[in-house]
């Protein structure tokens, strides 16, 4: 089974350089970043655009701060500087829904929002979608019905369909159809996400 | 190794049921660690530098520039790679020319598609990398391209590879340098005669395009290369030990020397087998002193990774009056792309491989250019095989007068039926699944409207064995952790877990599955060919038998009799006077010497092979050319199911992959080689709005040298699609299809043509 990904290793750069103490480290695998490392502290990084600023994101309840250069996406800002991975990244072009995010509620591609664009709002993952550690309604569902296959489009998939949901309750079958109509699911596990939709809508269009 | 009689149990406990995946939680909260999720300390961003151009001679790279970079780590071309010869490396699923795979990791006097990787960079951040590629300098020389597989046949074709040498069966006419890598014939019995011996004969000619696994995990490899010379990589890979061995060979390490971890994986389906850009990431780790991970972004999968072949096949088929064929023969140019790859192999296995043909002959060629190196798909060289001979069997079908599935059902390989390429079957159940869905009420239901129509199509798929390694270790609280080294990229970690727990007589959720690295396991073949279940299932059964021995040992000890008397039957262990259930042994276990572990490694031979028969009704607007799924049915042969949800989901997975190749998915090429439509926007795949429902029908003809009869379920049902949607297109609208995909553009057009030619 998958190690949890905040398993957090607080490791310094320089200390990795030492070498085999970090090989072993980094054998652990996974999600190894504490937050308070910083990303690129090598040089500051060269920019063709403005340089990078101070930044604060809501995510997933938390208040994370990062140094991210005006180009960075909310989807990358998310993976690689704050080590927030369940947005995936599929196409990095809108096309896909895979890094499908919550901003103050409303589904985004979080590839097609710049991270300084989501500065003051409120972002949910996939993984803020849970109560502690509950799964949220519709992860429970996706989870009951085990609607995926390799599960690399799930999270988009329950963020979309959270989002819908948030917006109308009464949200019919063909609602959540096409809500998702953006997203793809190449393991075409549609017919299990039909069968959530049915449940989440009280039964078929 | 166990034989079925060991488990024999008349009915099933933990079989034939649906647990929740063990995994289910990780994967719909997106805590779930895929490759692109490893995070290293200090780790550097990889990118690679792709040729512009589909053919091109490389006359220099100048990396300074960007070396000079401030941020940028490590820069490589081929030039950091030591050159192989050509010499093949097994990979347990065929193998591989070191030379060949070395050049297409990073290309070395020639770019043989657009795409091709040139050069790589490390740098703090993605745009740094990106940045630096812009600043290396390649002269090319840029030579014509050729991506239609009949034009790269041509004598006067673009030539590849200058010193190919065509594999297999000899070519009558071939004279200096060629593109045919391979060249197969099988036969069998004599076409002639049985061609002389037709009432009806009828030959068509099939092309299809070259279409995309499509994924939607993009490949992704961190490596770090540590200065004690071991090198570790995190990969999305569907076989950790075929990465490692690939890796190891082209960078001349011992096997021992690197670790791969397998990342869960988001999708494969036969195109993460070979390895890309791992030894980039290896390489660059080495030359930076930092771990790096290289990310392809989509328009790399496109046009960098194994497509499937594009090809032109020629089928024709001679029957008697009665509905008897008497006669085949096909002739398939499957594309290898940038390399010899082989998936025509598989065609010419396949395009037969439904029916009882007393005379055949089959003719396939590999044929090499300039589209990146082909690689499997889901049942690789079938669908295109099936899409050309089902459509034929049709043709004849109603030229005799004949119900299709009738027809099928009077042709139908079964037991001892041999195949052109030369095996006679065991037990197969095609006629089960024709019988099946000709019983289905979907066969006989009305469909009214305007330009409707229903199809019939059938498929097959060989299935793999292989090898597989599991250990298992007996826990105190009666749970059994289950270590192996199958990737799960569907629900294997479950599946196979099932198959230990039935053996142990405890829950699928007392079994803990892990997959782990490749120093943690015994040797495991890739996940791919429908093989995962059956084998690395095997093996868990193999390691529960082994488990079970052990235990009963301790339980003589404890009831101080010989082992012989304690009998082991679901779940209890007893003696005459004794019973003590799995979980209350496996509580007083340390008191008798400590930890059991149960191990098992299988060669598995025995492979079911599968068929499926599936019926579609779909609408075709005469306006768009835009065709509609309305209703669809999937019989297929399963062998025994382990887990009902799981082969339906691999069955309509693979109908909604095989409805997007029949009707939408294409490599667009313009006149240069390029690809044009190397994006999820252009390459359109199926979404929910384009699926109807699609209802699985399992039929269970177990697999008679398997333990618990398992066959490989999830590549057969992409294979007729196509075909089943063709036939329904032409009940729909009169006009038969011989390309595919059959989308919009296309059928309009024909539809057009039709009209003009009346
Ligand atoms: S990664 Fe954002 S839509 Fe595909
Ligand atoms: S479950 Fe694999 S892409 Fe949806």
């Amino acid at each position: 089974m998958v190690e949890p990904i905040d398993t957090t290793m607080r490791l310094g750069r320089r200390s990795f350089l030492k070498g085999s103490g970090v090989a072993a480290a980094a054998a652990t695998v996974a999600g190894t970043m504490a937050e308070e490392v910083a990303h690129g502290a090598d040089a500051a990084p060269p920019s063709s655009g403005p340089g990078a600023v101070e930044i604060t994101l809501s995510v997933d309840g938390k208040e994370l701060k990062s140094s991210i250069e005006p180009r960075v996406t909310l989807l990358d800002a998310l993976r690689d500087y704050l080590n927030v991975t369940a947005a995936k990244r599929v196409c990095d072009r809108g096309t896909c829904g895979a890094c499908t995010v919550l901003i103050d509620g409303k589904s985004i591609y979080a590839c097609s929002m710049l991270a300084i664009e989501a500065q003051g709002k409120k972002i949910t993952t996939a993984r803020g979608l849970m109560k502690g550690d509950e799964l949220h309604p519709i992860q429970q569902i996706f989870w009951e019905k085990d609607a995926s296959q390799c599960g690399f489009c799930t999270p988009g998939f329950v963020t979309a369909c959270a989002a819908v949901l948030a917006k109308n309750p009464k949200a019919t079958f063909e609602d959540m159809k096409r809500a998702v109509d953006g997203n793809i699911c190449r393991c075409g596990t549609y017919e299990q996400m039909f069968q959530v939709f049915e449940q989440l809508t009280g039964k078929g269009a | 190794m166990a034989t079925a009689n060991e488990t024999k149990t008349s009915s099933y406990r933990v079989i034939g049921t649906r647990p929740i995946r063990h995994d289910g939680v990780d994967k719909v909260t997106g805590r779930a660690v895929y490759g692109n999720d490893v995070q290293l300390p200090g780790l550097l961003y990889g990118r690679v530098l792709r040729s512009p151009h589909a053919h091109a001679r490389i006359r220099s790279i100048d990396t300074t520039k960007a070396e000079k970079l401030p941020g940028v780590f490590a820069v490589i071309s081929s030039a950091d790679i030591d050159p192989h010869e050509s010499k093949m490396a097994e990979l347990g699923e065929g193998s591989v020319n070191l030379q060949y795979l070395c050049e297409n990791v990073l290309a070395r006097k020639k770019v043989l598609y657009k795409g091709h990787a040139v050069a790589a960079v490390a740098a703090v951040n993605a745009h740094v990398a990106e940045e630096a590629l812009k600043l290396i300098e390649v002269d090319y020389d840029p030579l014509h391209a050729v991506t239609w597989v009949l034009d790269a046949m041509k004598d006067d074709a673009p030539i590849l590879i200058d010193d190919l040498k065509t594999e297999g069966a000899p070519l009558p006419h071939s004279k200096g340098p060629t593109n045919i890598a391979q060249h197969i014939v099988f036969s069998k019995g004599d076409i002639e005669k049985g061609f002389a011996e037709a009432d009806v004969i009828i030959e068509r000619e099939f092309k299809s395009a070259t279409v995309h696994q499509g994924y939607i995990e993009p490949h992704v490899a961190t490596a770090l290369w540590s200065p004690d010379g071991h090198l570790s990589i995190w990969a999305s890979t569907q076989g950790s030990f075929t990465c490692r061995q690939q890796t190891a060979e082209l960078l001349a390490l011992p096997v021992s020397k690197v670790t791969v971890t397998p990342c869960e994986i988001g999708g494969g389906f036969g195109g993460k087998i070979r390895v890309y850009i791992e030894p980039i990431a290896a390489l660059l780790s080495k030359k930076s002193g930092r771990p790096v991970k290289v990310l392809m972004n989509r328009a790399d999968v496109f046009e960098s990774t194994g497509p499937t072949p594009g090809s032109f096949i020629r089928v024709k088929l001679g029957a008697k009056r009665d509905g008897r064929l008497v006669a085949g023969d096909a002739w398939m140019a499957y594309d290898a792309g940038a390399y010899p790859a082989g998936i025509i192999g598989p065609g010419c296995v396949c395009v037969f491989s439904c029916y009882d043909l007393p005379n055949a002959r089959v003719e396939g060629f590999d044929v090499v250019l300039n589209k990146p190196q082909t690689a499997a798909y889901r049942a690789p060289g079938s669908t295109n095989a099936a899409f050309a001979c089902e459509t034929v069997i049709e043709e004849l079908a109603e030229k005799l007068g004949i119900d299709p599935i009738e027809f099928r059902l009077k042709n139908a390989a079964k037991e001892g039926t041999r195949r052109p390429d030369g095996p006679a079957y065991p037990v197969i159940g095609l006629v089960e699944t024709l019988k099946t869905a000709k019983a289905h009420p979907h066969y006989s239901a009305t469909l009214e409207g305007p330009n409707r129509g229903r199809g019939v199509g059938c498929g097959f798929w060989m299935n793999a064995g292989l090898k597989s390694s599991v250990t298992a270790h007996v826990n105190g609280d009666g749970t059994v952790t289950l270590v192996e080294g199958s990737t799960d990229i569907g629900g294997t970690r479950t599946s196979i877990a099932m198959q230990l727990a039935e053996t142990l007589g405890i829950t699928a959720e007392e079994v803990v599955p892990r997959v782990v690295d490749t120093d943690s396991v015994g040797y495991t073949d890739v996940t791919g060919g429908s093989r995962t279940t059956f084998a690395t299932g095997w093996a868990a059964h193999d390691a529960a038998i082994d488990i079970v021995k052990q235990m009963s040992a301790r339980a003589a000890e404890f009831w101080k009799c010989s082992p012989d008397e304690v009998t082991f039957d679901r779940g209890l262990f007893s003696s005459k006077s004794h019973a003590l259930t799995f979980k209350e042994l496996a509580g007083k276990i340390q008191e008798t010497g400590g930890t059991i572990t149960g191990r098992a490694s299988v060669e598995a031979k025995g492979v079911g092979a599968t068929f499926g028969t599936h019926i579609v009704d779909v609408e075709v607007d005469p306006e768009t050319g835009k065709v509609k799924i309305l209703r669809y049915t999937a019989v297929q042969d399963c062998g025994r199911v382990i887990h009902p949800s799981y082969a339906e989901g691999q069955i309509q997975g693979g109908v909604v992959q095989g409805i997007g190749w029949a009707l939408n998915e294409e490599y667009v090429y313009d006149a240069d080689g390029r690809m044009r439509n190397a994006s999820m926007l252009d390459y359109r795949m199926p979404t929910a709005v384009d699926v109807p429902t699609i209802e699985p029908v399992m039929v269970e003809v177990p697999n008679p040298r398997h333990p618990y009869g398992v066959r490989g379920v999830g590549e057969v049902p992409i294979c007729p699609p196509p075909a089943a949607i063709g036939a329904a297109i032409y009940n729909a609208i009169g006009i038969r299809m011989y390309e595919l995909p059959m989308s919009p553009p296309k059928v309009c057009q024909a539809i057009i043509n039709e009209a003009s030619a009346k």
